[in-house]
């Protein structure tokens, strides 16, 4: 086991080599270039701008440069914003991100997770349709409906929690909160439903039928004999579940302005800011390759039948 | 075998009818079934897929999934306790403890998650009360009571780790952990290799004789039946049709079907060239059967009136009783009914 994990963390590197590596020549294939305006530059002041970055190098070369930065934990001067590096970038942005991401995943996690469970145990009854149709609505509405619409009960009806903005304010955590909710709906839904499947599922196993006939209470056989089961398909889906979430919703951020990666995603790609677009490739890959990582070894731990060797 | 037959039973069950709501409509899995179990007897209950064997002891552990299933009526008398209306808390003391189940298939009843040990121990901590280390060397002796070799080690492996018939061993060693009165077995060894269900039905029959304990033995394999049972209950189409002690059922079947059941055994003295004996036909739906024999479309004595009424048992001996209309017929003639083949 621990060789598995050890030569599995070392598979991780090469993963990303190709990841950074494809994504940097697809970049480059795109039209347009950070320095293309509708008003065309001057010759001599593009070739200059072209000079600073190194873009008058042959592409590989570019390549290798940027590859040597990567390497030495750099991620490049911000083709637009020509005052910040990339890092600074990245890095200020991602801890509002992460935060936000991780509280929304945990209420999802936990809300899911209860929904889906009592929904299976009430199977075709009144708790199981409520929260099965709590989770189509959230699946089916999107973020920039459901915010607005809670921004509206909450904030200017009731006036419970600010509009927008970030915590480290006068306002404390309660920022916080209502964009969390908003991002957490959509994964909730998905937990729920995934839950309820499986635990249906397992329900159904001749091995709940031992366990029942070995005369366990229902409260053992669901939390000893059911979950660990049932809650495997959860944990996979964890892993791109996380990696997406604590990068960053555009939409969520963008509506109760939070300072965090999401925009950075959308931003650099239209500027065709390479470095910008690269740091943000990284990074995401990055936490989903570690995520997918993680998720192989709690597998392993929940279900004895899998052995790594 | 008559000591087992003369004491009082330990089980009654009476006209236990059990339904199972479909869209197509309700399937009437078992309707109408009475038999006793005593003290240290083997009864065998045999029929095809779908006769109702399985439902019929899933009924009578309260154990059938509901929806779409749901026990409508009769009785089942566990010495003075009707288990249709004790509490679920009630039956809970009694499952596993005093009436425990072994199933189908090895592979899939143990759960795969959870450590043979985890398995084992709870069960005898939930109805012994016993320390969790008293437990443990109570679940060793059981393992290696069913013949597993090395069970200090092996209890802490997984199900995956043990082979079919070990697996079925650990469930057995599971059921009679506690002592039960009533070792229910569906089937315990159709899903296994044949040399292992040798070694399985002997494990089941030595340790049921050691602790006294009666055995319902669901099957679908008369050698199963012959080998082992005191006593056979022949199931078609959730109907008991002919019950009576082994010897008397393979030497003299009443019941056309169970004529049918044992003829269609394939005979090492018989000429290869012939062909093997079957019924005709196919089981009948069990959605809207008539008040008929449900038996007649595929029987060979077939009369009129098997189309129109359900035979009432016929006790032919103490031990004996048929639900034919043959043997009806002294009510037959009354009715003028029986010359009219």
């Amino acid at each position: 086991m621990t060789q598995y994990i050890v030569r599995r963390f070392l598979g991780l590197f090469p993963t990303l080599f190709i990841i950074i590596t494809i994504s940097f020549f697809i970049i480059r294939v795109a039209p347009g270039g950070p320095f293309a305006r509708e008003k065309e530059l001057p010759p001599q002041v593009l070739e200059n701008i072209e000079k600073k970055y190194n873009m008058d190098e042959p592409l590989l070369v570019q390549y290798g440069m940027y590859m040597y930065d990567i390497i030495r934990g750099d991620l490049g001067p911000s083709f637009r914003y020509m005052d910040r590096d990339v890092n600074y970038y990245i890095f200020n942005s991602l801890p509002a991100s992460m935060l936000l991401g991780l509280v929304s995943l945990s209420i999802a996690l936990v809300l899911g997770i209860t929904s889906g469970v009592v929904s299976a145990l009430r199977q075709n009854r009144l708790a199981d349709y409520l929260s099965m149709s709590v989770a189509v609505i959230g699946i089916s509405v999107p973020l920039f409906v459901i915010g607005p619409v809670l921004m509206y009960f909450l904030s200017i009806r009731l006036q419970l929690l600010p509009t927008s903005g970030w915590i480290g304010g006068r306002n404390g955590l309660k920022p916080l909160i209502m964009p969390a909710i908003t991002l957490a709906f959509p994964y909730f839904a998905y937990i729920a439903r995934l839950t309820r499947a499986s635990v249906i599922e397992v329900l159904r196993s001749d091995y709940i039928r031992t366990a029942r006939a070995k005369g366990l209470r229902e409260s053992v056989i669901i939390f000893k004999h059911v979950l660990k089961g049932a809650l495997l398909p959860v944990v996979s889906y964890l892993g791109p579940a996380f990696a997406g979430i604590v990068t960053g919703s555009v939409v969520v951020e963008q509506i109760f302005r939070v300072p965090g990666l999401g925009r950075f995603f959308v931003q650099s790609a239209f500027n065709r800011d390479y470095t910008l677009i690269m740091g943000t490739v990284i990074v995401f890959s990055a936490i989903l390759i570690v995520m997918n990582f993680l998720v192989d070894i709690v597998y392993a731990l929940l279900d004895p039948r899998i052995s790594y060797k | 075998m008559s000591e087992k037959v003369l004491s009082d039973p330990i089980l009654r069950v009476r006209d236990l009818q059990t339904h199972f709501k479909t869209d197509a409509g309700v399937v009437k899995a078992v309707d109408g079934v009475s038999f006793d179990l005593h003290k240290g007897e083997t009864l065998g209950i045999v029929g095809e897929s779908g006769s109702g064997k399985s439902v019929t002891n899933l009924s009578l552990m309260r154990l059938i999934p509901s929806p779409p299933g749901r026990i409508v009526g009769g009785e089942v008398m566990f010495h003075d306790t009707d288990l249709m209306s004790i509490s679920d808390r009630e039956m809970r003391q009694i499952r596993g403890n005093r009436i425990s189940m072994i199933f189908q298939d090895p592979m899939t009843s143990l759960n795969p998650f959870l450590r043979v040990s985890t398995q084992l121990i709870e069960t005898i901590r939930l109805h012994q009360g016993l320390s969790k280390r008293a437990a443990r060397a109570q679940a060793v002796e059981m393992l290696s009571m069913v013949g597993i070799p090395k069970p200090e080690a092996r209890i802490e492996q997984y199900p995956h780790q043990f082979s079919g018939g070990m697996r079925q061993r650990v469930m057995i060693a599971m059921a009679l952990s506690c002592n039960p009165e009533i070792l229910i077995a569906d089937e315990p060894t159709t899903a296994l290799d044949v040399t292992i269900q040798a070694q399985i039905l002997e494990i089941i029959q030595r340790l049921a004789d050691e602790l006294g304990t009666a055995v319902i033995m669901i099957t679908h394999d008369l050698g199963v039946v012959a080998g082992m049972c005191d006593n056979v209950a022949v199931m078609y189409a959730g109907k008991i049709v002919e019950k009576g002690t082994t010897r008397e059922l393979f030497a003299d079947p009443k019941h056309p079907y169970t004529k049918g059941l044992i003829h269609s055994v394939p005979r090492l003295d018989q000429d290869h060239q012939e062909r093997l004996f079957s019924i005709e036909g196919q089981p009948p739906n069990l959605i809207g059967l008539p008040d008929a024999c449900p038996f007649y479309p595929r029987c060979d004595s077939v009369m009129d009136i098997c189309k129109q009424k359900y035979p009432a048992s016929e006790d032919l001996s103490a031990t004996r009783a048929v639900n034919c209309w043959l043997y009806k017929e002294h009510e037959n003639k009354e009715a003028g009914l029986v010359e009219q083949r």
